[in-house]
């Protein structure tokens, strides 16, 4: 096996666990110490790191006059350059693979988050807009609500293309919603993403989801950046 | 639909896309134009992959490794479909997308009757290399090996080549490893052909058509071509990471004509070359000695017991302290090599906290510690080279190509693996390399000589005496 990062060989080390249980390692140790994930007092609203509970932009957010779209989000790793040149690779270069890197440790942050929250929950991928799909060939985000063990929904799309949206003046960016919902959906719902910055985006799709009857709306990232 | 372009238009087009493997994003036309030229046949479309029952191609690269590949869901197709990692950040060739050949006229690259600028005078050893290399490209020989110890000045040795080369309207590429030096050669050789335009290709340069009669360019940079010159000079051979990537050595020969000349240049032939030498497969010219005339600084080498106890302990050996105080000519910037990048950051604290008490430096501010994803890398070679830095603690990233012209060379724990023969002449090669102070201190510092540090040493002797200097 060769490291999905750094191309060295990952020699298997064998134990008696790894003889009757093997599996399939995708990075080096090197590579895997590099990638740590969020640890440490965080804010309960947003997985950013904070030792007083809710974080200030949280607190904000509460304060503003119409409610919350997202009740809150949780990540799984901070954002370091190491994070931002994989993440360049898998995204921008479009190496599909690279996603795998992810899998486990995603999956293990889910459970753990998943323990505090009810089982009956729908994974929504936000989606790219048709334009940006078709030149990378796949959804980042889509590729992590796969890794999931619950019901998968992609429910949402795109109205016109993240340039469009970039392009356009701040001011609009803000009070239009980019996204749309395809079917109405009234479950509670995971909103899936790779990176976590303002939150803005999934605020967007929180709010058409909620506006079609969807009951409860949470965010699980890749990366609080 | 290609009348409507204008014949300038059209001549730009076929010099930015004729002799490369092009993904359809590189070529510069829209929709509808695109398949009027497909439509022509001028260009043609070839499978980006090749699968076999037992083995994939990747078209561009020649990458064959199965680690190397990948596949990814079509949701159109609902199928997998397979990609190249190896040459990924180039753009990436999926199986489903054909690369582009052009298959037009080919370009009319002008012919210049005498193109150097360049008014500087060459050594004897430098006139008959530059002569054999001038012979080799105008008698379309296919390939020369360029033997010239460090800080021969090779560059220009190239002019007189290159001159010709342009005088027939021939296309020239010079490749070379190191983005710093493609950076640094860029300016050199733009001097020295002032009228002719010249690009710089490397990973990240505002640069990306490729489209002049003379390409400077990184290594990887050569995937995207295919017999588009006539002249391949590749600078540091033995600096190629060929062992590691095969795809380099496939995409070199490819990127050459078939009626065209390679010229190798380096200054440590690897056993492969030296091999083809003593057997006469490759033709050679060899310069033992300096632009300046002076010899190659010979290393010493100082033995310091628990050597590696007192790095782990963040201290450096007391020989190498009193090195430090007792050099000839304090006036010399130091260049401190160590073999890991987290001891660079240890180091250069105590190196600091030693010359501080010796009263060699004054400020914190005169050295500092740089290493290969150093963000900063480019900022302190500058910094070292105007002589605002007195020392600088670094890896093997400036074992070669970047030139200092005083400096003194320090390499602790020089019996580590990653100081071969070949990195151990080239950062010997860093001192004295200029003609006000053609000496220069080299010490290697270890605890335990290994065969590296012997024959490197046995290396630079033996250039000395071939140039003539008997010590
Ligand atoms: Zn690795
Ligand atoms: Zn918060
Ligand atoms: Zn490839």
């Amino acid at each position: 096996m060769t490291c999905l990062l750094c191309e060295k060989n990952i020699l298997p080390e064998v134990t008696w666990r790894t003889a009757l249980y093997p599996e399939a390692k995708v990075i080096c140790d090197a590579c895997n110490e590099l990638l740590v994930a969020i640890d440490g007092p965080r804010c309960t609203r947003c997985s950013r790191s904070s030792t007083k509970g809710n974080c200030l932009d949280c607190i904000h957010w509460e304060k503003t006059p119409s409610k919350d779209s997202l009740a809150r989000n949780y990540s799984v790793y901070p954002y370091n350059n190491f994070m931002q040149e994989i993440i360049t690779k898998w995204k921008y270069q479009g190496d599909y693979e690279l996603g795998n890197v992810f899998k486990k440790t995603f999956r293990i942050h889910f459970k753990r988050m998943i323990k505090t929250t009810s089982k009956a929950y729908v994974a929504v991928p936000i989606p790219l807009s048709e334009e940006r799909q078709e030149e990378r060939g796949f959804n980042q985000a889509a590729m992590l609500a796969e890794f999931l063990p619950i019901p998968k929904a992609n429910y949402l799309e795109r109205i016109g293309s993240e340039k469009q949206a970039k392009k356009s003046k701040e001011e609009r960016m803000k009070s239009a919603n980019p996204f749309r919902l395809k079917k109405s959906l009234n479950k509670p719902v995971i909103l899936v993403d790779d990176i976590y910055t303002t939150g803005m985006t999934l605020r967007h799709a929180a709010r058409v989801l909620l506006e079609q009857g969807c009951p409860n709306v949470i965010s699980f990232t890749l990366i609080r950046s | 639909m290609i009348e409507k372009l204008t014949t300038s238009l059209y001549l730009e087009l076929v010099k930015r896309c004729e002799g490369k493997l092009l993904l359809r994003k590189e070529i510069p036309l829209d929709e509808d134009l695109f398949h009027a030229f497909l439509g022509q046949n001028i260009f043609t479309p070839i499978s980006s992959i090749i699968k076999t029952p037992f083995i994939k191609i990747c078209r561009r690269c020649g990458n064959r490794k199965k680690s190397q590949f990948s596949n990814m869901y079509d949701f159109n197709k609902k199928r997998l479909i397979a990609y190249c990692r190896n040459c990924i950040q180039m753009g990436r060739v999926i199986e489903t997308e054909p690369l582009y050949r052009w298959n037009g006229e080919p370009a009319c690259w002008q012919k210049h009757e005498s193109a150097c600028t360049w008014e500087g005078q060459l050594t004897d050893a430098q006139t008959k290399a530059s002569e054999t290399i001038r012979d080799a490209i105008l008698q379309q020989e296919s390939a020369l090996l360029v033997w010239a110890v460090c800080g021969s000045g090779k560059t220009e040795m190239l002019f007189a080549g290159i001159e010709g080369a342009l005088r027939q309207g021939m296309r020239i590429c010079l490749a070379t490893p190191r983005v710093d030096v493609v950076r640094e050669l860029l300016p050199r050789i733009q001097e020295a052909f002032s009228t002719i335009p010249i690009q710089a290709l490397y990973g990240g340069s505002e640069e990306k058509r490729g489209s002049s009669q003379i390409i400077i360019a990184s290594t990887h940079q050569l995937l995207r071509f295919e017999h588009a010159f006539d002249v391949v000079i590749i600078d540091e051979l033995d600096a190629f990471p060929y062992h590691a990537d095969t795809s380099l050595a496939f995409a070199t020969e490819r990127a050459l004509k078939t009626s065209g000349t390679m010229i190798y240049l380096t200054a440590t032939p690897r056993r492969k070359e030296r091999r083809k030498l003593q057997w006469n497969q490759l033709k050679h010219v060899f310069v033992p000695t300096r632009y300046h005339g002076y010899p190659l600084p010979v290393p010493q080498m100082c033995m310091c017991f628990s050597l590696h106890k007192q790095l782990q302990e963040g201290t450096v050996p007391r020989a190498f302290i009193r090195w430090l105080c007792q050099r000839e000519n304090k006036q010399r910037q130091l260049l401190i090599f160590l073999p890991t990048i987290s001891l660079t950051e240890k180091v250069a604290s105590q190196i600091y906290t030693i010359l501080f008490n010796h009263k060699i430096i004054k400020d914190a501010s005169e050295i500092t510690s740089v290493h290969a994803s150093d963000p900063e890398r480019e900022r302190k070679i500058s910094q070292f080279r105007n002589k605002r830095l007195l020392v600088l603690v670094t890896t093997t990233i400036l074992e070669r190509g970047v030139t200092f012209p005083s400096v003194d060379v320090a390499i602790i724990d020089a019996g580590h693996s990653v100081f071969d023969e070949a990195a151990l002449v080239q950062i010997a090669g860093r001192a004295g390399r200029s003609a006000e102070d053609p000496d220069g201190e080299v010490v290697f510092f270890h605890d335990g000589k290994t065969n590296a540090m012997v024959r490197a040493i046995r290396f630079i002797k033996r250039m000395n005496r071939l140039g003539g200097y008997t010590r």
